[in-house]
């Protein structure tokens, strides 16, 4: 899926997290700031690429700002944030799971 | 004048050693004057009362915590000693809080060279986990911190105690006056035991000031200062009920706890701490016992605004007070005669000749981690970083027939049960009950509790449950790692040492 | 048969209540895609509660979604994402007529079909807003075999009937009439919520209320009500012995075949047994009345 346009998803508040993304020519970067980036950072960092694999995103600019969310909250968060920043989207709920 | 003293010893010879009377004044020269005899403690400025006191490089000095977050008293001593010159000095606070972030510079230049503290918070913390300081620090239980003065380990040399107010001769309390924290039972221990003692007093009353909770047989150097604390920060929050539904379901677990364990008989005793969780605990303990028409003998340790007025109402007996925790309960400490004012050795000093933990039936007790075992760690974040205390942790959990430990069982995404601690300050064996939004735990040393509490419907599960139950929210949290050079030594409340904290990697 | 008394609402935007509000164990939990949810959220919510729906703890409860009305350009994406994600309730709101319940259901099966999810295993609570929901609440409970309940919803249809809240007075007629479609269809009623979360007396008037008029249970918006109703809910010790000693005639009874059961002499017949074993659930789910 191609990014069009810079989206964002997701909040601040504690559990949260919010998901900027904007279009990128050259591949995908992935920038995660994260109260738990000690623990949980590069598993937080796996969730969200697998989420980006699975909806075919591969040039973008994501930037993280985790506040202890969970993975399906994670997940969800990114999957918000490209869902607003691509053309037509139409969910594919089986590759969303 | 023909009936002088010198003419009765004509012709007498004294013992070796004893020396013949030369005047009321000879060894006590303040009674010279009357200005003198009265006088004499007063110091003009805090400058002159150091110098008075002999302090030199390298000695030990201390101070008391009970304004916590509202301390003026430990930073104001320390930029004085700096401005003076003084080094190499042994820092031995009863507690550091994240208020004391302007030690970090005094640290630095050398002005203090060694820490004893029950617990620190903040940037001073992060620092010294950091590696800020060459020599570790000791992190001590409260009832810990008099067992090493006991020994020698703490020997104070001068103990800077903050006081609201105080009289010429040193009677002092913090029940009256400005700034009103109450209890003053971490600064008694310092009082009875330190070489000089300077008081730095709000107001200086009229003789004799009562009650003298810092007596004049004690004190040996008054100095009026502005301010030594605020009492607002003492806690914020803390007399409030939580409506937090989280802290209000373990709130209402840890009642039902108490309830059913084997102790809620009339004359039961407890100690609930502070915080959300804690306050509400005491109001459901309220319905618990006036249905069974039951009250407790006394509670214990920290003191709020609910544990009086659980008083106030005629279900607490009497009030063993060592911090109190809100305006509440130091007005009640005041006025009270059944709301007592307690040192920490009467409170916790496992080597004292008799301490009052070991009188606790249940005491409600806080955790960052427990693990499998039910150690408890109340000092490091998940991080790795010091952010805590240990307080009265150990030595209640000692002391008392069960200790529970409450707490959500994930905060954010950070398990609060884990597989390994990653500090240990109060040891598995001695915890009771875990309880947590997920559901309670018995330590399997305790399978009469158990018992009860399945019997009563609670939902008891183990504490191997509970891990996996928080392992499959937050998944298994990446080691914290550590370089090998230990900033911080964790003493178990008689001395030895329980574990180290490292110093966490950049 | 499965018990109702609570029905915890979660904001379904709200990651942080999602990520921690199956600790409290209400009966059933609802998260809430309409009216707690702003516009420009809908999407974000949808796609959270999706999520939170495949969670393992939430497959240990009942899980219920109000979606948004089939006639805004929410409703039929939040039922596509919800039954894939195997709700086990959706709960439809400003439910006015049966065929708003058929138009709905014929969703729902197409979506089971596609996704391969047994077909009539998706189950449906109609929430009632109106006074043509009201007037047409036997029609409405009688929709759907896929219908568990249906819920009266207060503050649209206070506003409908040109009154506001107040001491009940103004719900008097729909609590009845919901009320008694539910019992005529077999299935639960649901009371509207109390929404001042800190009083506790009035809710606990509120709900002594409406056990009293025979709901099952309540709508919630606080998880600190859930005890309260519970409690209020719980038989008494007294009740519990009655209900144990009804129940063991009936059983003994039925061991011997006997077509009356009597205890103490005194016939019971079966509405008897039947409540007693309502009373016996209600006092093993939450004890017995404190």
């Amino acid at each position: 899926m191609k990014i069009v346009r810079e989206a964002l998803a997701g909040t601040l508040e504690s559990s949260d997290l919010l998901v900027r993304i904007a279009p990128l020519e050259d591949g995908l970067e992935l920038v995660l700031k994260s109260e738990v980036i000690h623990q949980f950072g590069p598993h937080i960092e796996k969730v969200a690429r697998d989420c980006l694999a699975r909806l075919g995103v591969t040039q973008a600019l994501v930037v993280i700002e985790d506040k202890g969310a969970l993975d399906c909250v994670v997940a969800a968060r990114v999957q918000t944030a490209v869902s607003r920043a691509v053309d037509e989207w139409t969910p594919d709920w089986s590759a969303l799971s | 004048m023909t009936n002088t003293i010198e003419d009765r010893l004509a012709g007498v010879a004294l013992p070796a050693g004893l020396e013949p009377f030369a005047g009321v004044a000879a060894h006590a020269p303040h009674l010279a004057s009357r200005e003198e005899k009265h006088g004499r403690k007063i110091a003009k400025s805090l400058e002159d009362a150091i110098r008075a006191s002999g302090l030199k490089n390298g000695m030990t000095v201390s101070f008391h915590h009970a304004f916590r977050e509202g301390d003026k008293t430990i930073n104001f001593v320390f930029d004085t000693l700096a401005t003076m010159g003084f080094r190499d000095l042994t820092l031995a606070p009863s507690s550091l809080l994240s208020c004391n972030a302007p030690l970090i510079g005094h640290v630095k230049s050398g002005v203090i060279r060694r820490i004893f503290t029950s617990g620190m918070r903040g940037k001073l913390a992060e620092a010294i986990s950091n590696g800020l300081m060459e020599e570790p620090i000791n992190i001590h239980s409260h009832g810990g911190r008099v067992n090493l003065m006991d020994r020698g380990e703490i020997a104070i040399d001068v103990a800077f105690l903050g006081v609201a107010t105080a009289d010429p001769f040193g009677n002092a309390n913090a029940v009256t006056g400005k700034s009103r924290c109450g209890s003053l039972g971490y600064a008694m221990v310092d009082a009875a035991r330190a070489r000089c003692v300077i008081l730095l007093a709000e107001e200086i009353v009229a003789y004799p000031n009562a009650p003298a909770s810092i007596r004049q047989d004690q004190v040996d150097l008054v100095v009026a200062v502005e301010q030594i604390g605020d009492p607002a920060k003492i806690s914020v929050g803390a007399a409030r009920i939580t409506s937090n539904p989280r802290e209000l379901l373990i709130a209402r677990w840890a009642a039902d706890v108490m309830e059913h364990a084997g102790f809620f008989e009339d004359g039961f005793s407890m100690q609930t701490g502070t915080g959300g969780s804690a306050t509400a605990t005491a109001r459901f303990l309220e319905q618990k016992m006036r249905r069974k028409g039951i009250k407790a003998g006394f509670a214990l340790g920290g003191i709020t605004g609910s544990i009086v007025d659980l008083q106030r109402k005629g279900l607490v007996g009497r009030i063993l007070d060592t911090q109190s925790f809100d305006a509440v309960a130091a007005e009640s400490l005041a006025s009270n005669p059944d709301h007592w004012e307690i040192s920490t050795n009467y409170y916790a000093n496992p080597t004292s000749k008799a301490c009052s933990v070991d009188r606790v039936d249940m005491v409600i007790l806080s955790a960052l981690e427990i693990d499998l075992d039910f150690n408890v760690n109340v000092i490091t974040g998940s991080d790795g970083v010091m952010r805590g205390a240990s307080g009265g942790h150990s030595d209640t959990a000692a002391g008392a027939a069960l200790p529970i430990v409450v707490g959500p069982l994930i905060r954010s995404r950070i398990p609060t049960v884990v597989e390994k601690c990653t500090t240990v300050v109060t040891p598995g064996e001695t915890i009771g009950v875990l309880v947590t939004d997920h559901g309670i735990a018995v330590n399997p040393n305790r399978p009469e509790v158990a018992d009860r509490l399945k019997a009563a419907g609670l939902p008891v599960t183990t504490i191997e449950d509970l891990h996996a139950r928080a392992t499959s929210l937050v998944g298994t949290p990446q080691p914290i790692e550590f370089l090998d050079k230990v900033v911080g030594l964790v003493r178990y409340r008689d001395g030895s040492v329980i574990d180290v904290v490292r110093q966490v990697k950049g | 048969m499965k018990l109702r008394r609570s029905m915890l609402f979660l904001p379904g935007a709200n990651a942080a209540m999602l990520s921690t509000a199956f600790v409290f164990k209400p009966d059933s939990i609802m998260f809430d895609l309409e009216d707690a949810v702003s516009l420009r959220e809908k999407d974000a919510a949808r796609m959270l509660v999706f999520h939170a729906l495949r969670l393992p703890v939430y497959r240990e409860m009942e899980t219920v979604v109000r979606i948004n009305p089939l006639s805004t350009p929410f409703g039929l994406k939040d039922l596509e994402a919800v039954v894939r994600a195997g709700v086990d309730v959706v709960r439809l709101p400003k439910t006015d007529t049966a065929d708003d319940v058929h138009v709905l259901e014929a969703h729902v099966e197409r979506i089971e079909r596609e996704c391969g999810r047994e077909i009539g295993s998706t189950k449906l609570m109609a929430a009632i807003e109106s006074a043509s929901g009201v007037v047409n609440a036997v029609a409405i409970a009688c929709s759907s075999p896929r219908l568990i309940g249906i819920a009266l919803a207060g503050f649209d249809y206070v506003m409908d009937m040109q009154t506001e809240r107040g001491d009940g007075t103004e719900l008097f007629y729909a609590r009845c009439a919901v009320l008694h479609a539910a019992r005529y269809a077999k299935i639960d009623a649901f009371d509207v919520v109390f929404s001042d979360v800190n009083d506790d007396e009035g809710f606990l008037k509120e709900v002594d209320l409406i056990k009293r008029m025979g709901f099952d249970g309540k709508s919630l918006i606080n998880p600190r009500q859930i005890d309260l109703l519970h409690n209020a809910y719980a038989p008494t010790q007294e009740e519990v012995d009655y209900a144990s000693r009804v129940v063991a005639a009936a059983e003994a009874g039925e061991r011997q075949g006997l077509g009356v059961v009597s205890l103490n002499g005194k016939m019971i017949d079966a509405p008897v047994i039947g409540h007693a074993r309502v009373v016996l659930r209600r006092a093993s789910a939450s004890g017995v009345r404190q």
